[in-house]
């Protein structure tokens, strides 16, 4: 019970457009006994549904800029290969830390950023 | 070679490294990147970032199950959960004061960091 709320408010706040991942995985990881790797794993399968319903719909609409998007993903997927096996190698308390720096400045530049009149 | 793919090639490592050891954060990176280094439109930063994102969260998905990290009845609750969220979420958009929300969640976000660095 406590895991779906946690769920659904991290999806109403990311549904606003701010940031799910940074409010679903320190919620996971302070509130329940999931360790920084499992809720980090957890915010990875979850994305991938939830953004095929939203890509289907940009692709649809020609939102997409393919002119970038094939420069970026090959050395995109490299990246997210070596990322990932530092992760799965890293000691789950190393991890919280280096994960609790990278939030602080996400909490930062959400603090300080201007929304521009859409 | 140009200047803009060299940047585009270095967003791609850095935002696939960044997604890959945080499971989270690449869309973060990748819009403001797009926007302000490539200079795309704001709708159509928001679109090609999630088409970027995608594959490399399944790539970095598949990282994370090789090593039983995920636990699927943990992810599908979950996952319930977030779509049911993500539908509230867009529909009371246009009803709540984003900016003013924006400030709260980063106050909240900064507390959470430190906590989580103290833990």
């Amino acid at each position: 019970m406590k895991l779906f709320v946690i769920s659904l408010l991290s999806g109403i706040i990311s549904g606003m457009g701010i940031g799910g991942g940074s409010i679903l995985i320190p919620s996971l990881v302070l509130l329940t006994n999931i360790n920084q790797q499992q809720a980090q794993g957890i915010n990875l399968i979850v994305f991938i549904p939830v953004s095929i319903v939203a890509l289907i719909i940009h692709f649809k609409e020609n939102n997409i800029d393919l002119k970038s998007t094939k420069w970026i993903i090959p050395p995109g997927i490299l990246g997210a290969l070596f990322g990932s096996i530092v992760a799965v190698k890293t000691n789950p308390d190393n991890l919280r830390k280096y994960f609790a720096v990278f939030l602080f400045f996400i909490g930062v530049y959400e603090f300080f950023k201007k929304d521009r009149p859409s | 070679m140009y200047t803009r793919h060299l940047k585009l090639i270095i967003i791609g490592i850095i935002t696939g490294f960044i997604n890959g050891i945080f499971g989270s954060g690449g869309g973060m990176l990748i819009v403001p990147a797009l926007t302000f280094l490539i200079g795309l439109q704001d709708y159509k930063a928001h679109a090609t970032a999630i088409s970027i994102i995608l594959p490399l969260t399944a790539i970095s998905t598949v990282i994370y199950l090789k090593n039983n990290i995920i636990k699927l009845n943990i992810a599908i609750i979950v996952g319930i959960g977030a779509i049911i969220g993500s539908f509230i979420g867009a529909k009371i958009l246009k009803k709540v004061p984003v900016p003013w929300l924006r400030k709260i969640f980063g106050g909240l976000i900064i507390y959470t960091a430190i906590r989580m660095m103290l833990l």
